[in-house]
């Protein structure tokens, strides 16, 4: 194993000098634990959020001062002061004597974040006052945020935390939040602000679900009229360089970003750019002058999707492409293919061959498509190892039973549809959704590789998207990341009100759960 | 077209809300055309007319000019130099304010006149009003009548307005007790009060919850009752700061201090006042509502109520009076023999009414007048005629709509909330149900109809703090805001729908985190700090 090089990070100066000091190098391979159940010692700790898969804490208490605590990178660890994600992470922990970081796996220092990344950590926190520490991980900064969570702040003033020893994985791979762009746009700081407050929850994707009917902000470079006509204005539009700028921030939080361009239905914004995208509706037999889903049945509708992917593949880094498929209209395919002799199709031929053909588009990129539950229940012809994501409340427990009977992964999310308000706590309705109680085998079990909440935009844009998002998605967060058998309520509340109020504390504007109060409140 | 006026009639409103037509609270009277004056903004200005009862040194109006003018042009007033002796009639370069009453130093109340009048044409821009309140009801309109071409230039259409409200009690409740609010966002709130013409701030300030008040009788309630004595806590200069904010704004502040019911955080502070629970023959530890048996809770209430009379400058004071929960009071032995000795029977609704007669004439002794909770009238208490009851039980024991008949056929003044609770939310834009709202709709003679005096928005804070307090507050509360300005006709949702939403747009311009009530955007969207 290479010598990192001796000296210490300093902070908040950035000077990377790393210090070997002594400490306990822990070779365990670390893979991921679903069969564990959580271990908690009697001490438990109220603090975490989303709960560990093992925490053991003593009643020892170690002190850190904040002008001498250091991050530094162990000597055996395979990620060094190079590694630019532990680097920024170390900084953003910067309020905290020394943490060492050890990476045993492949640091993915300056990849992406991918499905197959692995989060596990554990970590030992002991020492004498002089809190030395050990911290064995991959590069995506999940146990930073573990350790952040674990440090207090006596009414001295004195940073604290308990010796403990945590061992930590998710249970699913695949964390989401979905944010919607196109019924409001969202500016750039907002969904900034989503990545942080997603890290805090060690939530993994961001699915952008960038475009629909109400508007198209994203500025493509192939097709610029796109967004010049479909945008709500020439400053409602996320430029190339906007889009870089939520990748990189995501991939410093170990986030992965999803992209959704939803077709054939939701597409109205697309017409004003493109022309003969859309289905010209008919009515008796002649054109009504409105507009339906994607034209399934045009040459030139094809040339311009693989166009517009083969862009959008190359502009989003991650493996998955979400591609819609919901709520297609057919009414307008009908009308118009009743009235085009030449092409006599039928609603389900014309679905199936065109969502055929984008598949394949996309499996000739390289990409895996996710698509909503419609294109399967359509009997679209789904590529093998294509993505379903359900989202009607209705029976999912059923639907993710045929879904993965049938050999494909889902996603979950028609329990979390967080845009759906109501008064009072309706956070632990969310909390207490079991994703896998549904009938199937072991391997159907396996196929669902996680959750997603979605907060969509047709009463969200900047103005209510954090309060609304946080702390009601980090029900969802903790459901996706621990333990099964993690769901009493009473200790979620209490761990949950600090959580709160620590998001609150690091400038989210997380909305409260019940009456009290936070030692620092929010300022909007 | 005779000449370029159109003149509008309230149904016909609707299709003319163009952008110089979109008003919110809509006018009682207006009349407008597609003539329009260029403003210049660094020439603009506000002045005094000569006949004018109120002159430069009205703090009411001279802090009003100077909010206009920044909310109007901000930074802009300074960016385009213009020769000030080119004068066309084209050209608007003032606003003349006209106040025929004087006074700038005294506090709004509720027999207010807020009538004012508004005309721009091409010999003059003057706002003509009764009292300087009426005075910044029409600064308000003004600046909504101003619009700006996509090329940034300023203008206003010739216009005519007469207005007033239809309710003179118009307000918006804020709970600081469930959770403490900071100073600024109770004064943030109460600049977009004035945006909406509301015209009281009904302050909740002490619950169950916490007692942030701070009093200097009885220190100890803040320092026992607060969340955090040391930063969750109203001072006296903060509620100084609160009600001279809200003067100059034109708003009443209408102190709650709710009581027998709802007082768990003045216990620590007081000793002996709540009424300890009892489980069998032994007291559980639990405390219930104030005790009403004993003479020092009286002594207690006239002490604090006399400061409270004294800190609050508004003739009336909130004395809540709501939900008091009979089973600790029943539990209690020295309540029972108290009960006993009264000759009150099983009666605890009698008890509660001997409680609430005696704070009431505590309170009328300092001259004051007071608002309580429908439950006071519900259980009969004994209350003054000019007592004012505020109705805000949705259903139960009758629906509000009854409730506002039986109160006003007793002869008492009413104020609406039952249908206002905004903390209550549902998916999508239930704002279209808060605007719909009648509450006249009740079955009543006209003298009853006339005993209503208005009605409040309420945001209780069981789930709202600063956090999301903005958005779910704004737009909605100005749906009610309107319900209580505008004449009943002005009820077309199509109509309502544009001109809120332009609203909206506009609150996002001057800074307001105004959520949106459907798809679409706004020219300047809520940036994150």
């Amino acid at each position: 194993m290479e010598q990192r090089g001796l000296g210490r990070l300093r902070l908040p100066g950035l000077l990377a000098l790393l210090a070997a000091l002594g400490v306990l190098v822990v070779q365990a391979a670390l893979g991921r634990r679903r069969a564990q159940t959580p271990r908690i010692s009697a001490s438990r700790n109220q603090n975490l959020w989303p709960l560990p898969v093992t925490v053991r804490t003593t009643p020892r208490l170690l002190y850190l001062s904040p002008g001498n605590f250091f991050f530094g990178h162990s000597p055996t660890s395979k990620a060094g002061p190079s590694c630019a994600v532990l680097q920024e992470a170390f900084r953003r922990k910067m309020e905290l004597q020394k943490l060492e970081v050890s990476v045993i796996m492949d640091p993915e220092c300056d990849s992406f974040p991918s499905i197959t990344s692995d989060e596990s950590c554990e970590y030992l926190c002991h020492g004498n006052r002089l809190f030395t520490k050990l911290l064995v991980t991959d590069s995506r900064a999940r146990s930073l945020e573990t350790f952040s969570q674990l440090i207090y702040q006596h009414s001295s003033g004195t940073f604290t935390a308990n010796e403990s020893n945590i061992v930590d994985s998710p249970r699913f791979p695949h964390r989401g939040i979905l944010i919607d762009t196109s019924r409001h746009f969202l500016p750039i700081k907002t969904i900034l602000k989503t990545l942080d407050a997603m890290a805090f929850n060690k939530f993994n994707v961001l699915h952008w679900h960038i475009v629909d009917d109400q508007s198209f902000p994203y500025q493509s470079i192939t097709f610029p009229e796109l967004s010049n006509k479909g945008s709500y204005s020439l400053s409602h539009v996320y430029t190339p360089n906007d889009v870089r700028t939520v990748i990189e921030y995501a991939r410093f939080r170990g986030i992965r970003v999803l992209p959704e361009f939803d077709s054939p239905g939701h597409t109205a914004s697309w017409g004003k750019g493109q022309k003969d995208v859309l289905t010209p509706c008919y009515h008796s037999r002649e054109p009504s002058g409105t507009f339906g889903p994607i034209n399934p049945i045009l040459n030139s509708t094809y040339s311009f999707l693989s166009k517009l992917f083969k862009e959008i593949s190359t502009v989003f880094p991650d493996k998955f492409i979400h591609l819609g498929g919901d709520e297609v209209d057919f009414h307008c395919w009908y009308e118009t293919l009743l009235t085009t002799p030449l092409h006599p199709f039928l609603k389900p031929l014309a679905l199936e061959v065109g969502v055929e053909v984008v598949l394949d588009m996309i499996s000739a990129m390289k990409k895996t498509s996710i698509v909503w539950q419609e294109v399967f229940d359509d009997e679209g012809k789904l590529t093998p190892g294509t993505v379903v994501q359900v989202w009607k409340k209705r029976n999912f427990h059923m639907k993710l039973r045929k879904i993965t009977a049938a050999g494909f992964p889902v996603i979950i999310s028609a329990p979390w549809y967080l845009d759906l308000i109501s008064y009072g706590e309706d956070w632990t309705g969310y909390y207490l959704v079991e994703p896998l109680n549904f009938a199937g085998t072991p391997e159907q079990k396996q196929l669902v590789i996680g959750g997603e909440a979605c907060i969509w935009g047709e009463y969200v844009d900047a103005t209510n998207l954090t309060p609304r998002l946080w702390p009601r998605a980090s029900a969802v967060g903790e459901r996706l990341w621990s333990h099964q058998d993690v769901t009493d309520l009473e200790d979620a509340y209490r761990r949950l009100i600090r959580h709160r109020c620590r998001m609150v504390g690091r400038g989210i504007a997380a909305q409260p759960l019940l009456p009290g109060y936070c030692e620092h409140e929010g300022r909007m | 077209m005779a000449g370029s006026t159109l003149r509008f009639s309230l149904l016909l409103a609707a299709a003319f809300a163009g952008r110089a037509t979109a008003l919110w609270p809509w006018p009682q009277y207006i009349q407008t055309s597609e003539l329009r004056y260029t403003i210049f903004p660094h020439s603009f200005q506000f002045q005094y007319h000569l006949s004018s009862a109120a002159q430069v040194g009205c703090s009411v109006l001279d802090e009003a000019f100077q909010r206009y003018r920044d909310l109007l042009f901000g930074s802009a007033a300074f960016r385009f130099p213009h020769p000030i002796e080119k004068r066309h009639t084209s050209e608007k370069n003032s606003l003349v304010v006209l106040v025929v009453t004087p006074g700038c130093d005294q506090f709004p109340s509720l027999g207010s006149v807020e009538n004012y009048t508004l005309t721009i044409n091409d010999e003059q821009c003057l706002l003509l009003s009764e009292t300087v309140w009426g005075a910044l009801r029409g600064l308000e309109t003004f600046s909504q009548l101003i619009w700006r071409s996509p090329e940034g230039t300023f203008y206003v259409n010739k216009t005519d307005i007469e207005d007033f409200p239809r309710f003179p009690h118009r307000g918006l409740l804020l709970d600081t007790s469930r959770h403490y609010l900071p100073l600024s966002s109770i004064l943030d709130t109460l600049d977009v009060m004035a945006y909406n013409k509301f015209n009281v701030f009904h302050w909740h300030l002490v619950d169950d919850s916490s007692f942030p008040y701070e009093s200097f009788t009885f220190p100890d309630l803040t320092k026992k009752g607060s969340y955090n004595p040391a930063t969750h806590i109203y001072t006296a200069q903060d509620v100084k700061e609160v009600i001279e904010y809200a003067r100059l704004r034109g708003i009443r502040v209408l102190a709650e201090f709710d009581t027998p019911g709802h007082t768990l955080s003045w216990g620590p502070g007081v000793p002996g006042l709540l009424t300890p629970c009892y489980s069998g023959s032994h007291p559980s530890g639990t405390f219930g509502p104030v005790n009403p048996a004993l003479n020092n809770t009286y002594e207690f209430m006239s002490t604090f109520f006399l400061e409270i009379s004294t800190v609050f400058p508004d003739f009336y004071l909130h004395l809540g009076g709501d939900e008091v929960d009979f089973t600790c009071w029943k539990s209690n032995p020295d309540i029972q023999a108290f009960m006993k000795k009264k000759g009150f029977g099983d009666d605890f609704k009698k008890l509660e009414s001997f409680y609430i007669q005696t704070l009431l004439d505590i309170v009328s002794a300092y001259g004051k007048g007071y608002v309580v909770w429908q439950e006071v009238f519900d259980n009969k208490v004994k209350v003054r005629p000019d007592t004012i009851i505020q109705v805000w039980r949705e259903e139960i024991p009758v629906k509000y709509v009854k409730e506002m008949a039986l109160v006003t056929s007793a002869g008492f003044r009413a104020l609406l909330s039952a249908p206002w609770y905004l903390n209550h939310i549902t998916y999508g834009p239930d704002w279209k149900e808060i605007y719909l709202v009648e509450p006249l709709a009740f079955e009543g003679s006209p003298e009853q109809k006339a005993l209503v005096i208005g009605g409040e928005a309420c945001m209780w804070g069981e789930y709202v703090d600063s956090t999301n307090l903005v958005p779910r507050l704004w737009p909605r509360a100005g749906a009610v805001a309107e319900r209580l300005w505008s004449n009943k006709m002005v009820s077309n949702l199509d109509f309502a729908f544009k001109r809120l939403a332009h609203f909206r747009c506009e609150l996002l311009r001057r800074g307001v985190q105004a959520q949106p009530l459907s798809v679409g955007y706004c020219d300047m969207e809520f940036e994150q700090t």
